[in-house]
């Protein structure tokens, strides 16, 4: 729960407007629209009628009325998207193991995970479709995501440490990508940590993101397993400061200056890995970023039975408005000292931490009660910085000693990823610049 | 063991969705005119033809009623020629299979129980789809197989039988394995009589609503659920055993009656690793006596089994996808090896002593073989 918020940063203010859903009218691409014998609902059925099928085929998926509408975010570009992109409302984020020793085997699954994951956020269906093949053979695709618009999909690939000491990568895993420490508190369950690689599918529906994550592990079986996923709800960051501060589930605003999807200088200097970063060998990361997840636990029912007061001197803000201790609004300058010296904005502000900057797109997560009836929830913690040693590890160093939130939270998972930079063009692959020897 | 019934798809409705491969042109198959419509509501099921010519069958469904229903397309003795299930009220759906000249029964299934609302309907000369002759060779090795699987279960099953009825509890354990891996490898066929397969491997929660185990559950499992759990053989045990032995009879003399196909031998390997996936890997199946792994084994077996009869085909239509099939039949095969001492026993580590990384592993290695598993029947078709 890394509150980093009120920057003392100078390109405060002005618009820093991601554009939430694009009005690119027509340009958007849909996924078709199913006007299916009996509707929709029979056509997710084994097999739809001929006539029906043909109905469906014309047009070149485009929906005309409603592009705007969860719309599509380009794939290709110099950075993934998924990161600075404006936060969407829902997360499936997925860890794999590497099940195959066989590296073209490997590569040829990173290029054909490219190829869907680029269909997949421009709406459409993976392969051949989810229907109409042949009969005899399950569909390329699985289905439940026909009809639903892109919905903001993206796509994001992270390679972790482990999978360095495969395919003779050693020599290219980067200093900045280090194992993190031990902090004190960690309860972490190794089962749901680490692993070799990750996806995180961001999506305004649900459904899309579920989907994406089932497609690319489907294509996946035999060269890699999941070895922990974990779904996401009500974004309890922004990425967009005009947008409303979004709430975690202890009630507060969370993310009050969060580096904005706009600000290229905040991004240049604490998200983008620059070539100066790495030395030759991982020049390959060169635009990419660093990743930490964290599951962190929310011990609920105690929080809710806190005073008000306590809540906020914990935080160091107002439960209503959000506004630093001794301020009137949300996005006035905080003053650490007004604070408690435990409370969570103050350790974890950029001033107490030598300008440390991260950026964050956590989501809320309720995996149902724990066997005790305990409402098992908290926050998925996702950040993105340049170098992990300069970004997440002393900033969890400085909270994980001293902040009075933590008898409210427990981080029960964890893993870093290195996160390559985006896919140029249709030719280009996610991780073609660690594969390729000239890279 | 849930209905994973053994369907016939034909080969000319693969011919005709071959045209629409490329997911974006309209499927060429325009015979709607030639399709029986089977209405069904709550309290009938009619059909527009009652006689048709034989070659390729298609059913269009509408549900008129208020329930859920199923359509099925039966042999005489309710073998099973192809089935949809979950036919919702106000949908339709579509059923197609290659069917030579007889008698056959339609039936709906309002609610999805009992035996339904049926029609007998004539199938006259037509033709009948030309086939590969390695095909045919295929599948009638493949039958020879489900025979000797049948054959070699029996004398299995009655010494198991035997250890029951005379009450000896550990003799009964050592049996229990080894009587059901005919059975394990023959599965979608044995399955595909569907009035065998709930008499010998249901499992209690298997039963259907007003079955009272104590009367109605019968099986290896019953069986199970007393030598392990209960720990008592009594009068009702020893029935059991030899009602057992009865039914596991009654499907070897039948079991060469199977329809079998090309496809649906493809499909049946992936519906033995659906089993795994679903039953064994979990320890759902052999519960009390956790002999998991050697069901699995006995699925496995069975899979590879199919897979290499067909392999001569299906490796001149799709080379990439057989050369998978080997590799991951081989790692399968390789880990599960981890779990015996001597590789030509059928003696697996109990599954209860299996830990949760290594049943991971176990998943992990049957998904990647199931994957690919399941196109098999697109390359022996296409």
């Amino acid at each position: 729960m890394t509150d980093t918020p009120d920057s003392t940063n100078a390109t405060d203010g002005t618009d820093g407007a991601c554009p939430v859903g694009p009005a690119r009218a027509g340009s958007a691409p849909s996924r078709r629209s199913l006007i299916g014998w009996g509707g929709a609902g029979l056509a997710l059925g084994a097999a739809a009628a001929g006539g029906a099928v043909a109905m469906t085929r014309v047009g070149n998926d485009v929906d005309p009325a409603g592009a705007d509408i969860g719309a599509g975010i380009p794939f290709h570009g110099p950075h993934q998207a998924g990161i600075a992109t404006a936060v969407q409302d829902r997360l499936h984020f997925a860890a794999f193991d590497v099940k195959t020793d066989d590296r073209a085997e490997f590569v040829q699954l990173l290029k054909d995970w490219t190829q869907a994951a680029a269909r997949m956020t421009a709406g459409h269906a993976v392969g051949e479709g989810a229907y109409g093949g042949l009969a005899e053979a399950p569909p390329d695709d699985t289905g439940e995501a026909l009809g639903l618009k892109p919905s903001r999909l993206t796509l994001t690939i992270g390679f972790g440490p482990s999978l360095f000491g495969k395919f003779d990568l050693a020599d290219r895993r980067p200093e900045a990508l280090v194992d993190l420490p031990a902090f004190s508190g960690d309860n972490l369950d190794k089962a749901r940590s680490d692993g070799d690689l990750c996806i995180q599918a961001c999506a305004d529906d649900p459904q899309v993101a579920v989907h994406a994550i089932r497609n690319l592990a489907r294509i996946g079986f035999g060269k890699v397993a999941i070895r922990w996923s974990q779904l996401g709800f009500g974004k309890t960051s922004s990425t967009t400061p005009d947008a409303q501060t979004p709430r975690n589930l202890m009630g507060f605003k969370d993310g009050t200056r969060n580096i904005a999807g706009t600000e290229t200088g905040r991004l240049q200097k604490f998200v983008w890995a620059d070539e100066k970063d790495n030395g030759p060998d991982s020049a390959w990361m060169t635009g990419g970023s660093y990743l930490v997840a964290r599951r962190i636990r929310m011990n609920i029912e105690t929080w809710d039975r806190t005073s008000l007061q306590e809540q906020e001197d914990i935080f160091g803000r107002d439960k209503g408005e959000g506004a630093p201790v001794g301020k009137a609004k949300e996005h006035d300058k905080p003053f650490l000292k007004a604070m408690k010296p435990d409370a969570h904005v103050r350790l974890a502000h950029p001033d107490s931490n030598d300008g440390v900057t991260i950026l964050r797109r956590g989501y809320s997560f309720t995996d149902g009660t724990d066997g005790l009836g305990r409402l098992e929830a908290g926050l998925f913690f996702l950040a993105y910085q340049r170098d992990v040693r300069k970004g997440f590890i002393p900033l969890q160093r400085n909270l994980s000693r001293s902040d009075a939130l933590n008898e409210y939270i427990q981080h029960v998972s964890s893993a870093v990823f290195a996160v390559p930079p985006g896919v140029r063009d249709k030719d280009d692959w996610w991780g073609r610049a660690l594969f390729s020897k000239e890279a | 063991m849930r209905a994973v019934r053994l369907s016939v798809v034909t080969a000319a409705a693969t011919a005709a969705a071959l045209a629409a491969v490329t997911g974006c042109t309209q499927k060429s198959d325009a015979k709607n005119g030639d399709a029986i419509q089977v209405t069904a509501s709550d309290t009938a099921c009619k059909v527009s033809k009652k006689e048709f010519p034989a070659g390729h069958v298609q059913l269009d469904i509408e549900n008129k009623g208020s329930k859920v229903t199923e359509v099925y397309l039966l042999f005489p003795d309710d073998r099973i020629v192809s089935e949809r299930e979950n036919i919702g009220p106000g949908t339709k759906q579509r059923v197609t299979a290659e069917v030579k000249a007889g008698e056959y029964v339609i039936a709906c299934k309002p609610g999805m129980k009992g035996k339904g609302i049926r029609q007998a309907v004539k199938v006259t000369g037509g033709k009948v789809a030309k086939r590969d002759p390695r095909l045919d060779k295929a599948v009638a090795a493949y039958r020879e197989y489900a025979q000797e699987q049948a054959d070699a279960t029996l004398p299995k099953a009655e010494a198991f039988a035997k250890a029951v009825k005379a009450g000896d509890i550990e003799a009964a354990k050592k049996e229990f394995a080894s009587s059901r891996l005919g059975w394990e490898r023959t599965e979608p066929v044995a399955e595909s009589f569907g009035d065998i397969d709930p008499k010998v491997d249901v499992r209690e929660d298997g039963l259907e609503e007003g079955q009272d185990p104590a009367t109605d559950w019968t099986g290896w499992h019953r069986l199970e659920k007393s030598l392990w759990q209960d720990k008592k053989i009594g009068d009702r045990e020893k029935e059991l055993a030899g009602l057992l032995v009865t039914d596991l009879t009654d499907w070897q003399k039948r079991v060469g009656k199977a329809e079998i196909t090309p496809t649906s031998m493809a499909n049946g390997a992936k519906e033995l690793l659906d089993e795994v996936a679903s039953g064994k890997v979990t320890g759902e199946e052999d519960r009390y006596s956790h002999t998991d792994l050697s069901d699995f084994k006995g699925n496995v077996e069975g899979a590879q089994k199919a897979y290499e009869l067909l392999k001569p085909v299906a490796s001149e239509n799709d080379a990439a996808l057989t050369a998978e099939l080997d590799k991951q039949f081989a790692a399968l095969n390789t880990l599960l090896d981890k779990y015996r001492t001597d590789k030509t026993s059928y003696d697996f580590t109990s599954y209860d002593k299996v830990g949760k990384a290594d049943r991971k592993e176990l998943s992990d290695a049957v998904n990647a073989l199931a994957e690919p598993l399941s196109k098999l029947a697109a390359a022996v078709v296409k």
